[in-house]
């Protein structure tokens, strides 16, 4: 259950059809016309055999049971039994078809939506928690399948099966047809009433399930809370009143079904009743056949079922043109950040070198969080970054891997505008070590060389060894196949950062960028960690953002970013010999110990 | 599985009255439904024979007669049976809810929010249609089978035999596609849950996505989910598309077999053709029972299945109660305020280690006691233990004088005040907020009164007076987002309103800026003077004027004093007064 909030804010119906909407969902129909025209077929042979078993018992009352042909009552059972199967086989077809063809177009629309989403830019996801993005690839989707499966072409069948049973008895005796039809506008009538007010107290019980939700999510989280201040009472008392609306809602909503069904048998009666009576005098005097009545008194069963349905899909379009609307608003988003239609190869196959120039930047607005910064870092050289919390450390990085866009200013990599490079070869200078080490579900192996398959087996090995991790890898039953769990829960946060520093490794980059982890290890992790991350920083260019202050001592050179901007640089000593930022930073830190 | 059943016994007593009446009425709607294909006998059978008009609108009116009666009492049925099964609904969950309300912390803990109100929501619902919509189909369509069927074995019993050979395996049938319909669907639901997972990982991870190039990896991993997801419906395709036209082949070939076995016994004139129409109508009311009586049966086991997972929740122990030889005592204390903790060591359950070590101190009554220490060094722990948000030991915890687990919960917990780390807000009014704790406290005008003089003293007033609609506005999720300074503000006010002899401060003014922070504590001095204070807090400006100060580290007191005698010691808190010193002046650079 997603939380009740969002489900509140996404359940709002709009329309049943909107032509815009429709027009875009029926073009994914187009690659399936021969499997739609098939189940249009189909549907067409079932209803032909749904209205066909009347007529067979006015056969065979008429001629064969009235006149004693007992071979010919034989030639109709063989015949209703063809029927019957061949009603089968089109029920068949055609439910399996329709279905089919539904899962067919919604794996494509999933695939649609998925693939738009790793085109969308980082921004998107800020904007979007996790949880709606979600939704969209699934449950909106799964409304849309209503709509295929059980929606417009059904929608179909129920006209074509009225039809027919009205054609029928027009066709055996209009006189008695229209005698029958008498009941048909109070059924259609009845339906209608017990819709609209279904639909009414449905919305209101869904409503008060919504609030039932709601209330429990919020006091199931804030029990602490409830019992410490004693109102266990009156808290009970305020659910017991959502509770009794539910209560009421929902016996409120039994009044109308309890009235429909009984309603609905009363008029198939009254309609029997009015085939008896004027029929049976018309039987008498030979008008109509008694076969023809009895056939009658079936079909006069059979007008309610249709009418029904018909309009329960009216909710189903409803559902669907929301889900559309939603999913359509996904894939009209456009990507800001793409590589452009000429990029600009830089003359080196694997330099490193990077170019901060006057970049300003903010998140929203001009809310800056970098104000006018400015640095070379040359191929090869190793800086580090430090500032307190909040101060642009990370944005440089997310602007380095072009995940946004500077406002002002320009970012160089190897000479290169990063604006100008095709995207995927940018990224792939890079080697990025997050302090939150984000794990995927497989195994070891896996999230070492991700989806790189040229990543071999040695690869992965070496790069475990490397960074230590191998040990503590091959210590696991399946070594390098054992899986990693939910969020990486097997693994302590140590072992997690070795595996990031792994992959880095494994990806060889040019440059290295980390953004190094806060959190506290035990001792023995932290000094393999240490050690690490100099095999890491052999031989490439290095921005890393250090929140230690001994992993980048011995940096080439130390950048301090305060507040935005870049305030101090130099090497270590000589930011200690400033004795300004840096050196309060430093002194901080080392009381810490 | 029997037992299980009983405990809900009770719930059904309660609405006997409905259910008896509502099984009456399923008796009679029954009895009158089989009674109108009769008619239809004699009108058939009285057209072959010649018959006058005048008998024919009697049978017309009995007819639309028997359908009036029995609409009737299937009115009645609905309303009895399933408002009774409503009822009970309500009944249990008003129960369930109660119980949980009496649930310690720890189960929360172990517990996820979301399992615990699935069980509320659509466990329950799983149980009520057992009781209702499975009870009323399950008696009408056993009736209705009974009587049908005797009905046409009184017409003809070589034919009612021949008819009804394909009809077991239509509750087969249905009971079998129901299973398999059931198990794959779990199969398809779980895929689903998998497919999120996949977009769930690459959503929550896009940095590393983008930044590792493994878009297209991502895609091809979500194109085998995708992939994996439509195979399963496949599978279910095959059966929903087989099911209902399987039925109605079933249904078909009885009535293929009454028209051609029957149709010649007509001619032979061993049946009437009254008789072989009737027979026909007396086959089709029976083709629903026999599709019910499967489904009825899916629902008893899925509403059973739900009941014990009801039953689970129904059965954890509840907070426990004092002992009774010691609740005279506790009932009556002079009430002080006076705190004893006695090698206090504790646990969380199913923990490996120990949150609290030998913890031993003194409170006395009015005075201030502060508690520092870093993350996890077991702070919180201590001052949830008070009001036995957790269960400390036995003989550990003491409020003036007596062990807090001999005390009754609601006067212990009546006695506190506390702000928890992150309080929690409801989504109520501002007003609502405040007096949470105090829901009676007179007329509207003296509430507000109430509620502003608590709210002037957490330092929150003008920020309210500042909201749209002041006290009346609404916060949480339909409301206003109160920022993280705001919440803690109104859940001091909160906590002040009930007037407490102890109040419990858990790091609750972190979210609020320095200069505000000062504030508050001023305006706190005189209400401290008259009540035991227990403050938790990471900044020394909060904590210095405490008359004394517990440095926690590990789950163990390391220092104890006043700050003056700690920061002349040199030791931990020295080294954190120093530490935030440095910090404030480079915040101001």
């Amino acid at each position: 259950m997603s939380t009740a909030v969002d489900h509140a804010a996404e359940d709002v119906l709009g329309k049943a059809y909107d032509a815009r909407l429709m027009r875009r969902l029926v073009a994914y129909l187009r690659p399936h016309t021969v499997a739609v025209a098939i189940a249009f077929v189909a549907i067409v042979i079932a209803s032909a055999v749904e209205l066909a078993q009347p007529w067979i018992t006015q056969l065979a009352i008429d001629h064969d049971i009235a006149t004693g042909d007992i071979a010919g009552l034989g030639r109709l059972a063989a015949l209703l039994l063809v029927l019957l199967l061949a009603g089968f086989a089109a029920e068949y077809v055609q439910t399996s078809i329709l279905q089919l063809t539904g899962q067919r177009i919604m794996h494509t629309i999933r695939m649609q939506v998925y693939a738009h989403y790793q085109r969308l830019d980082v921004q998107f996801y800020d904007k979007n928690p996790v949880g709606r993005l979600m939704t969209r690839v699934t449950t909106d989707v799964d409304a849309l399948n209503d709509l295929f499966t059980s929606g417009v072409i059904t929608v179909f069948g129920d006209v074509l099966v009225l039809a027919g049973i009205m054609i029928a008895m027009l066709v055996m005796s209009w006189r008695l047809a229209l005698v029958a039809f008498v009941v048909l506008p109070a059924i259609a009538w009845v339906a209608y009433w017990f819709r609209t007010h279904v639909r009414e107290t449905y919305r209101r019980v869904r409503g008060l399930i919504a609030r039932l939700n709601a209330f429990l999510q919020e006091h199931l989280t804030g029990m602490a809370t409830v019992q410490l201040f004693g109102q266990e009472p009156r808290t009970l008392d305020r659910f017991e009143r959502i509770n009794r609306d539910h209560r009421d809602a929902n016996i409120d909503s039994i009044f109308y079904y309890a009235v429909f069904y009984p309603a609905i048998e009363i008029l198939a009666a009254i309609s029997s009743a009015l085939i008896i009576w004027v029929g049976g005098g018309w039987s008498e005097q030979g008008v109509v056949s008694l076969g023809v009545l009895v056939a009658f008194l079936q079909y006069s069963r059979r007008f309610f079922q249709p009418i029904s349905d018909l309009s329960e899909k009216f909710n189903i379009m409803q559902a669907a043109m929301a889900a559309s609307e939603r999913i359509f608003h996904i894939l009209d988003t456009t990507p800001v950040i793409v590589g452009p239609a000429r990029p600009v190869r830089p003359a080196a196959v694997r330099a490193g070198r990077i170019e901060f120039d006057h970049v300003w930047f903010a998140y929203h607005d001009d809310a800056f969080v970098l104000r006018d910064v400015s640095f070379v870092v040359e191929a090869g050289q190793r800086i580090g970054i430090v500032g307190a919390t909040g101060s642009g450390k990370t944005t440089i990085i997310n602007l380095l891997l072009r995940f946004y866009e500077v406002n002002r200013g320009r970012i160089l990599v190897d000479g290169v505008d990063v604006r100008e490079w095709d995207l995927a070869e940018l990224r792939a200078r890079f080697g990025l070590v997050l302090q939150d080490v984000h794990l995927f579900s497989g195994s070891i192996a896996d999230n070492i060389r991700l989806g790189q398959q040229d990543i071999s087996n040695e690869d992965v090995e070496r790069a475990a060894r490397a960074v230590h991790a191998h040990a503590f890898i091959t210590a696991r039953p399946d070594g390098y196949a054992s899986p990693v769990g939910e969020r990486g829960a097997s693994l302590s946060v140590g072992q997690k950062q070795l595996l990031s520093f792994a992959r880095a490794i494994a990806f060889d980059p040019a440059v290295l960028l980390l953004d190094e982890a806060t959190s506290s290890i035990d001792a023995a992790t932290e000094a393999l960690i240490e050690d690490a991350l100099h095999v890491l920083m052999a031989e490439r260019t290095v921005v890393a953002i250090a929140h230690r202050l001994s992993t980048i001592q011995d940096m080439d050179r130390i950048l301090v970013i305060h507040k935005g901007e870049l305030r101090e640089q130099g090497t270590h000593q000589e930011l200690v010999a400033q004795r300004g930022l840096y050196f309060r930073l430093y002194e901080l830190q080392y009381s810490k110990s | 599985m029997i037992r299980a059943l009983l405990r809900l016994l009770p719930y059904l007593v309660r609405v006997r009255r409905q259910l008896v009446l509502g099984l009456e009425c399923i008796l009679a709607a029954t009895g009158l439904s089989l009674a109108s294909p009769w008619v239809l006998k004699y009108v058939i059978d009285g057209l072959t024979t010649g018959v006058d008009r005048a008998r024919l609108g009697v049978y017309a009116l009995a007819v639309v007669g028997l359908a009036v009666a029995d609409g009737l009492f299937r009115y009645l049925m609905r309303s009895y049976v399933i408002g009774a099964s409503r009822q009970m609904e309500y009944d249990l969950r008003n129960d369930f809810f109660a119980h949980m309300e009496r649930l310690p912390q720890a189960y929360f803990q172990a517990n996820r929010t979301g399992d615990l109100m699935s069980r509320a929501t659509s466990d329950l619902s799983a149980v009520r249609m057992m009781v209702g919509p499975a009870v009323m189909y399950f008696a009408s369509t056993a009736l209705g089978f009974v009587v049908a069927v005797a009905i046409m074995l009184w017409i003809d019993v070589r034919l009612t035999l021949i008819a009804l050979l394909p009809l077991p395996g239509v509750t087969l049938g249905t009971r079998y596609f129901g299973k398999a319909i059931h198990d794959r669907f779990e199969r398809i639901q779980a895929q689903l849950s998998n497919l999120s997972a996949v977009v769930q990982e690459a959503m929550a991870g896009v940095r590393v996505v983008r930044a590792y190039r493994q878009e297209p990896h991502e895609l091809a991993r979500f194109r085998a989910a995708n992939d994996e997801y439509v195979a399963r419906n496949r599978g279910l395709i095959g059966l929903q598309a087989a099911f209902y036209p399987s039925l109605t082949l079933c249904f078909g070939l009885s009535g293929l077999l009454v028209l051609w076995v029957g149709g010649r016994e007509v001619i032979g004139g061993r049946l009437t053709l009254g008789e072989f129409v009737a027979f026909g109508r007396y086959l089709v009311l029976l083709s629903w029972p026999l599709i019910a009586f499967g489904w009825v049966i899916n629902l008893v086991q899925r509403g059973i299945a739900s009941w014990e997972r009801m039953l689970e929740v129904l059965d954890a122990p509840v907070g426990e109660a004092p002992h009774p030889a010691t609740r005279a005592i506790a009932a009556s204390p002079v009430a002080s305020g006076r705190i004893d903790a006695r090698h206090l060591t504790f646990r969380y359950p199913g923990a490996p280690d120990d949150a609290l070590t030998d913890v031993s101190f003194t409170i006395e009554p009015g005075t201030t006691t502060a508690i520092v220490g870093a993350t996890g060094a077991g702070k919180s722990t201590l001052v949830q233990l008070l009001p036995r948000l957790f269960e400390p030991p036995p003989g550990t915890l003491f409020i003036d004088g007596v062990d807090v687990r001999n005390q009754p919960l609601a006067s212990l917990r009546a006695s506190m005040g506390a702000v928890l780390q992150e309080p929690f807000l409801f989504s109520d009014t501002v007003e609502g907020n405040i007096l949470f704790g105090a829901p009676d406290a007179g007329d509207a005008a003296d509430r507000r009164q109430r509620a502003e003089t608590a709210a002037a003293m957490a330092g929150v007033d003008a920020d309210v007076r500042d909201f749209a609609a002041g006290y009346d506005t609404r916060v949480g999720e339909r409301g206003i987002t109160l920022s993280g300074g705001q919440k803690q503000r109104v859940a001091l006010a909160r906590a002040l309103v009930v007037d407490p002899r102890i109040l419990i401060l858990d790091d609750a003014l972190s979210a609020v800026d320095t200069a505000t922070e000062e504030r508050i504590l001023e305006h706190l001095r005189g209400v401290r003077q008259s009540r035991t204070c227990v403050i938790i807090a990471h900044r020394i400006s909060t904590v210095r004027d405490a008359d004394q100060i517990l440095v926690l580290e590990a789950g163990r007191i390391v220092e104890r004093g006043t700050h003056e005698t700690l920061v002349a010691e040199g030791g931990r808190y020295a080294e954190m007064h120093r530490r935030q010193q440095l910090e404030q002046e480079l915040e101001h650079a």
